[in-house]
């Protein structure tokens, strides 16, 4: 799951570096595009905490994420946006709040029936939104998008740069996201959700609650789910339900499937696959869906371990070695 | 029965414990005494509800009517997880080991579910030193420490068994629950974790369930003989021997 030695490292630096180029070299349309794929590698990426590290395949994860968009859209009065100071962390709040709730319930279930009921309570939060006039029902609505700066301070920025600047800001923030759970999987706690994973019955019997270690994890991704819907109110300047739906849900599974299900950079590297391919195939066809289901298809089969599992194959070693290796 | 059970207090004793599957009668108004120092060996045929028993010991399953107490307070409705953490210490009749982890990582997590407070559940895992110290005792006393960094995966299936009961001793058991140690073991692993029980039963309340009748007269302080999920019969390995009840039901021409 982790990355490990000093060489993944480098990697993980250049890839890095190579993202924080894209704007340098690319035309603007490909920059806002950009932006969408680090949104979508941060919902995948939080996903990855339940599906790939503790063994939970939630179909309602969407749900955390749109909830935190709307949440933006909620408290900005019209026409006039908020500091990001507030914005974010109130999303994240509201979305880790949602989170504890639904994870409370749902982790009482296990295998199918947690993931039919996490699918049901994304449903609900959909039709809460698609069914009342509380965000602009079924159509969505327009907000007025927060504001890099504090108080009565704003970076000074043209409508041209600015999604320059929001673009570095999903990078650091997906960034941050990636180096805080590499981190918390290496503390005590990751070895714990880890172990839930391979044998939850065997946690137990050792004197693990696992029910509370998966209820962080849940909350937790929620939380990380809710930077990814916030990034996207902000970008976007506009919320409606598709974003709650289970589609959105499913997307992110998709992705992490392309990506890789062991690795940490798999749900990254799928964000950014899965936008590209979108992308492509909206351009070479009118069925695009019939495209990407096709490539996913394909990708599944021939690729176990995900795009991750050839790109970066010393990433793949799944198998936790020896403490002393793990510090070498 | 000629030597009397030593008097000191029970640390584990059910009282009227029963467990039905549906119309099944897995066990029916069972009622024993683990005691310290003592290796209680329960035997019976299969499907006499030895592991559904063990299971209603360790948490793992509830029992429809009875109780369980743990050094006079009653657990009978705790979770599995905090039955470990009061101190009932159990292996599998499968052997259930985290075959991807080292060997040190297993025991590790052992100490680490009855010892890690939950503020310092953020430290790097690589750097707990104490949870591995821990391990590494509950290791040596067991005889696997020369393992320690390799993978649980490739051990020998005894070297599996010793690590399952490494594992249960991390967690500080008072009591220790084995369901089939010597399971698919060679004479010799065998012999070895027979003298490795006799000296876990010195400092612990130890139960086991075995099948290897040789092993069991040899090691055993008291019996208990299980049939259809009643118990038929208990005492001393002698006189367990010398019951003609058991000998019809169960022992036949073993004994």
């Amino acid at each position: 799951m982790l990355p490990r030695g000093r060489s993944s490292f480098v990697a993980l630096g250049m890839a890095t570096a190579l993202l924080a180029l894209l704007p340098v070299v690319a035309p603007p349309y490909y920059v806002e595009l950009g932006t969408y794929a680090l949104i979508y590698a941060m919902l995948a990426l939080s996903l990855q905490l339940l599906v790939g590290c503790t063994g939970l395949v939630s179909l309602g994860h969407a749900a955390f994420y749109g909830l935190a968009a709307y949440t933006v859209y909620l408290i900005t009065p019209p026409g006039r946006g908020l500091s990001i100071l507030l914005t974010l962390p109130l999303a994240m709040i509201a979305a880790g709040l949602a989170a504890l709730l639904v994870g409370a319930l749902s982790l009482r279930t296990r295998g199918f029936f947690f993931l039919m009921v996490t699918l049901a309570f994304g449903q609900m939060l959909f039709f809460l939104f698609h069914d009342t006039k509380l965000g602009g029902g079924t159509d969505g609505a327009f907000l007025a998008r927060p504001l890099l700066g504090a108080f009565d301070w704003q970076l000074p920025l043209t409508r041209r740069q600015r999604p320059y600047a929001v673009y570095y800001v999903a990078l650091a923030q997906l960034v941050a996201m990636f180096v805080g759970l590499v981190l918390l999987l290496r503390s005590l706690f990751g070895r714990v959700l880890d172990g839930i994973r391979v044998n939850e019955h065997r946690m137990q019997a050792l004197g693990f609650d696992t029910y509370r270690y998966k209820l962080a994890a849940f909350t937790i991704a929620g939380v990380l789910a809710g930077v990814a819907g916030h990034m996207w109110a902000m970008h976007r300047g506009f919320v409606n339900p598709e974003l709650i739906g289970w589609h959105t849900s499913a997307e992110a599974l998709l992705m992490i499937l392309i990506g890789g299900l062991t690795t940490l950079q798999g749900p990254v590297i799928g964000a950014l696959a899965f936008t590209a391919l979108g992308e492509v195939a909206q351009t070479v066809t009118e069925r695009k869906l019939l495209v990407e289901g096709l490539v996913v298809l394909l990708v599944v089969v021939a690729l176990p371990k995900g795009l991750s599992g050839i790109a970066l194959p010393r990433f793949a070693r799944h198998v936790p070695s020896a403490e002393k290796k793990a510090n070498g | 029965m000629a030597e009397p059970r030593p008097a000191n207090p029970p640390v584990l004793a059910t009282v009227g414990l029963t467990r039905t599957f549906g119309g099944l009668v897995a066990v029916r108004d069972v009622s024993i005494s683990l005691r310290q120092g003592e290796l209680h060996a329960v035997i019976g045929p299969n499907g006499a509800g030895k592991t559904t028993l063990v299971n209603m010991l360790s948490g793992e399953i509830k029992p429809t009517a009875g109780r369980i107490e743990l050094l006079g307070r009653e657990v009978t409705r705790e979770p599995a997880w905090r039955m470990t953490g009061l101190g009932i210490g159990r292996s599998f009749q499968r052997i259930n080991i985290f075959a991807s982890l080292t060997v040190l990582e297993n025991v590790r997590l052992a100490v680490q579910a009855v010892s890690a407070r939950p503020r310092r559940l953020l430290r790097d895992a690589s750097r707990a030193t104490d949870l591995m110290a821990k391990a590494e005792q509950a290791l040596q006393r067991i005889g696997l420490a020369e393992a320690a960094a390799r993978h649980a995966a490739t051990l020998s299936h005894g070297e599996q068994r010793q690590l399952e009961i490494a594992m249960a001793l991390a967690s500080n058991p008072k009591v220790l629950l084995l369901d089939e140690p010597l399971a698919g073991m060679g004479p010799e692993e065998s012999q070895r974790m027979t003298a490795l029980l006799k000296d876990l039963a010195r400092e612990h309340a130890l139960l086991l369930i075995e099948h290897d009748m040789d092993f069991v007269f040899t090691v055993a302080d008291w019996m208990t003989v299980m049939a259809e999920g009643t118990v038929l019969a208990e005492g001393r390995p002698a006189a367990i021997r010398a019951n003609t009840a058991v000998q019809d039901a169960y022992l036949g021409g073993h004994a």
